[in-house]
């Protein structure tokens, strides 16, 4: 037997993968940026749950958040597409390949102002996927614009206060028909991971609400986006806690003590109960938690809204089991028999 | 009121002299939108149709939903001729509120079926006039008074029939035809205004004008259908499996054809589940978003548009062609810019599309000019967005795409079809690296994987940024350049794959003419009347794709003078060659345009080059 030290195993999930095809190349972003966070989270989590990178489709719109799909999953297809069109661009992609996991990455400028239709639309469709913001409430690229998200009252680095009310994305989710609705904090590892994981079992569309500071335009004093802010005004709703369906419940909770949802893929996510008990099925106290919160100044964060067993686009549109974009020839072109008939009713 | 006192065209007005024009003429029927006449006329054209004479027909509406005037035109043409004529013969005045202008609009000889009370006799006397009492005769074969509106229309095409000589069992056919057997009834009820109309027409109206139909056998075998439900079933034959869509006249109509034939063609018997996709976007960015990410998860996906979503689809077309994903588009082209005259015919996107998005974009066009093409086109579009990996166009027109065509049956698909340059899992066990944008073969067009392939290799990034042929981001001058070179090559790749022109090369013509799309119909016409007129021969060539094939350069080097047809006020299509051709070649082009919105006619061809020629 040989004397020397073996190399220590790589790490391998349970599928068999390093963390290597989960992660992907190096980000272009300003160190510090919270949207790297929710990177290094999404790479952990599909590690973690032990999803098979090519079976996700990344998709994004433009902006500083949209590139990040570049930073994770290199061993996925992903679209870095038109600013503000990421949902049709997914919605097609979903409706080619339905067995695909649609992850979308935009920012608050994507999904609130220019992108603001396509993502109202998408909400109605219930589109299967996990949608994420990246909201800092501010343009990156083009240097701290304010953003539709940014907080009546909140200040610019120039010292401009901003007079508009913000759009809050979460709100317009609950009401036009998301049926997974959360906010988050990039700097709230484990809060964030749970979330993602809750979306990556829920079936329907999940929009996530990551508040994700912008280091270099608005972390500044007078920004109700920055670090400090956030940190210092995050009320989590509940504690979340996620087993997922391969793996066997091993803390029984007590009566009363957290709700319990059983998600689409069989995993279980448990909402312990804070302060005081908020019941995540209901759309009233969804709005109304969201509401209290911004007339305290403060960020409200949790499982705001799930709605189970709503029919997707998918199933509205009864397609067949198998993705639409490789059926057989013989499945899609109609007989010669069928033509001739038309052209007889023709004549 | 005004009389315009014109001596009566002397031949034209042979009364009850034997003077006879037999199976070549127009007829113009005025109503009011809304007012059902709609099916009336089909059931006139479809009647001389079933006569076998050859037959168009022309519906002319206004961007209203009921209350302004239409008109609709019947032309029969024992040769052939289905362009719009433009001097109508046989008018039938319904609409009080144009029923003037239309009466004084006619050339002298022409004849005039009207309802009685709008005393249109009193306004020229070189007319045949034939008033007919409609709510006098609707009452006693409708009982119900509501329906009366719909019903008065049968009675003209009964006394239309009576004095044209049209079979009366054929118009019976056409009627049960049109109801179907489910409503019998209401046929019953529309078949006795009819026999009211003839019978009126054969007791009261003497007939004095000269036209008449007489049995042909030259529609033998042939349909009726729209171009835009051609082009539908183009793309349920071509398996198309994703389709997006934004309401907007004059396409609509393909998509909702289109999802009637999915609904009774592409359901799966056993699991009765859809083997497609249709989603109504909420504006056209959407639609073409849509289909750009299904296309690029490999669906055959295409959209359907007019001008006005050509201009929204920019953006993403860009990225289409930058990024390399097949799209299949349709641009049933109407009269803009802007909201233009949105029921009006136009061939004015042909510039606009061919160069659509910012930076250096080309793309792919293809022009169908009839209902088979249009079925043929939709099929070539979705090989030919897979084979290049590229937004497609296929440039139909309202003309084409709303009226009713006669038209030789479609022939069934024997082809296979073409899906292009896919790597599939077992493919990249072969090959040692993939670049995404790697010209492998030389002909400028790279290979693709779809998502959800299952192999570590198979992933790429897809970015309308700059990238290298590894499809990695990049902003260097040299990757730039190659990579848009290559875009250039592939688009050279294509000029020998978009369908060859038609091609009539007259030895002794001197003068060529060329167009694309419906013009050809007007052109075929005035090429006749030209030689027949004038004495002159000319060669004709009819493009049907861009890029331009060889053919044209070709074919403008063997004359002297090439005139362009197109319907629009810019010369777009001539601007393409402009694009493409030798200066000599340039040097040789005139133009002839009309953009009036009516579908071209023959004599406006032949007025313009006959002037240009200075014959």
């Amino acid at each position: 037997m040989s004397t020397t030290m073996a190399t220590p195993p790589k790490k391998v999930n349970r599928i068999g993968l390093e963390l290597l095809p989960y992660r992907g190349s190096k980000t272009t972003l300003c160190a510090g940026c919270g949207h790297n966070s929710i990177s290094e989270r999404i790479v952990e989590v599909f590690f973690e749950l032990g999803i098979e990178p090519w079976k996700v489709a990344k998709m994004s719109g433009i902006g500083c958040s949209s590139k990040t799909p570049a930073y994770f999953l290199s061993q996925a297809h992903g679209f870095n597409s038109v600013h503000g069109r990421s949902p049709a661009v997914s919605t097609g992609a979903l409706l080619a390949n339905k067995n695909l996991m649609g992850i979308v990455v935009t920012g608050d400028g994507d999904t609130a102002s220019i992108g603001i239709g396509q993502f109202v639309h998408m909400l109605r469709r219930n589109v299967p996927l996990t949608y994420i913001i990246e909201n800092n409430g501010v343009y990156g690229l083009t240097k701290g614009q304010f953003s539709a998200t940014a907080d009546r009252g909140s200040k610019q680095k120039t010292g401009v206060v901003n007079d508009m009310p913000p759009i809050d994305c979460c709100l317009l989710g609950i009401e036009l028909g998301a049926t997974l609705v959360a906010r988050s904090f990039s700097g709230d590892k484990r809060q964030l991971s749970t979330i993602l994981k809750a979306c990556l079992s829920h079936r329907g569309l999940a929009i996530v609400d990551v508040i994700s500071p912008c280091v270099t335009f608005n972390d500044h004093e007078g920004s109700t986006k920055s670090y400090s802010y956030v940190k210092d005004h995050e009320i989590p709703l509940q504690e979340l806690d996620y087993v997922p369906y391969y793996q066997e419940i091993a803390v029984e909770m007590e009566e009363g003590e957290a709700r319990e949802v059983r998600l689409h893929d069989g995993s279980l996510l448990r909402l312990k109960k804070l302060d005081r008990d908020y019941n995540p099925h209901s759309k009233m106290d969804a709005i109304r938690v969201i509401h209290d919160a911004e007339e305290k100044g403060e960020v409200v964060t949790g499982i705001l809204y799930i709605e189970q067993g709503r029919e997707t686009l998918e199933d509205m549109l009864n397609m067949v089991d198998e993705p639409l974009a490789t059926l057989p020839l013989e499945r899609v072109r109609p007989s010669r028999d069928a033509l001739d008939q038309i052209m007889e009713e023709m004549r | 009121m005004s009389t315009i006192e014109v001596s009566p065209a002397a031949q034209r007005t042979g009364g009850e002299q034997a003077y006879r024009v037999v199976n070549d003429f127009s007829i113009q029927v005025a109503t009011v939108n809304g007012s059902g006449s709609q099916t009336a006329n089909s059931i006139l054209m479809r009647s001389i149709f079933q006569m076998g004479i050859p037959v168009s027909g022309k519906n002319l509406f206004p961007s209203n939903i009921a209350g302004l005037p239409t008109w609709f035109t019947i032309r029969a043409n024992r040769n052939g001729w289905v362009a719009r004529k433009k001097e109508i013969d046989f008018l039938v005045a319904m609409n009080p509120e144009t029923a003037r202008e239309d009466v004084l609009k006619l050339e002298a000889g022409s004849a005039v079926v009207y309802d009685e009370p709008m005393k249109l006799k009193e306004l020229r006397g070189d007319l045949h006039f034939y008033p007919v009492p409609f709510d006098k005769l609707v009452v006693p074969v409708c009982p119900e008074a509501k329906l009366r509106k719909l019903v008065r229309n049968m009675i003209y095409d009964g006394v239309v029939a009576q004095l044209l000589d049209i079979d009366m069992e054929e118009m019976r056919k056409a009627l049960y035809k049109q109801f179907g057997p489910k409503k019998a009834k209401a046929a019953d009820l529309n078949w006795n205004a009819i026999l009211a109309g003839s019978k009126f027409a054969e007791e009261n109206l003497p007939k004095q004008d000269p036209f008449r139909v007489e049995r042909m056998d030259k529609t033998t075998g042939k349909i009726i259908i729209d171009g835009n439900a051609a082009a539908a079933l183009g793309c349920v034959f071509a398996g198309c499996t994703v389709v997006t869509w934004y309401p907007i006249t004059p396409s609509s109509s393909l998509v909702e054809s289109m999802i009637g034939y999915l609904r009774r063609l592409r359901i799966d018997k056993e699991t009765g589940k859809a083997t497609f996709a249709v989603v109504q976007a909420e504006d056209e960015l959407a639609a073409i978003g849509m289909v750009i990410g299904a296309s690029w998860a490999g669906a055959r996906a295409m959209t359907s548009t007019s001008g006005p979503g050509i201009s929204l689809m920019s953006e993403f077309v860009g990225l289409g062609y930058y990024a390399e994903v097949p799209a299949v588009i349709f641009d049933v082209q109407r009269v803009g810019p802007s909201t233009g005259l949105p029921t009006r015919t136009m061939q004015g996107d042909l510039l606009t599309t061919a160069l659509l998005s910012h930076g250096d974009t080309r793309h792919p066009m293809l022009f169908p000019s009839s209902p088979a093409e249009c079925f043929e086109m939709a099929m070539n579009a979705f090989d030919f967005a897979e084979r290049f990996q590229t937004p497609v166009f296929v440039m139909t027109d309202l003309d084409l795409g709303m009226n009713n065509w006669m038209a030789d049956p479609f022939e069934y698909p024997t082809t296979p079809v073409d899906r292009g340059k896919v790597l599939t899992a077992e493919d990249l066990n072969k090959v040692e690296e993939f670049g995404r944008y790697r010209d492998v073969d030389g002909d400028g067009i790279p290979y693709r994987t779809l998502p959800g392939t299952p192999h570590p290799k198979a992933a790429y990034f897809t970015r309308g940024s700059g990238h290298n042929d590894k499809a990695q981001y990049t902003e260097r001058e040299d990757d730039y350049v190659n990579n848009v070179d290559r875009l250039s090559r592939k688009f050279e790749t294509m000029r020998a794959h978009t369908p060859a022109p038609e091609l009539i090369l007259n030895e002794k013509a001197t003068v060529g003419i060329v167009c694309c799309g419906t013009s050809r119909y007007a052109v075929e016409e005035s090429r006749d009347q030209l030689e027949r007129e004038y004495g002159i021969e000319t060669s004709y060539l009819r493009l049907k794709g861009y890029p331009f094939s060889g053919d044209l350069e070709q074919f403008i080097a063997r004359h002297d003078r090439v005139y362009i047809v197109e319907q629009n006020r810019d010369a777009q299509l001539t601007a393409l060659m402009r694009l493409d051709l030798p200066v000599q070649a340039i040097a040789k082009l005139r133009g002839i345009r009309y953009y009036g919105g009516m579908p071209l006619d023959a004599r406006t061809v032949t007025d313009e080059f006959v002037s240009q020629e200075g014959l």
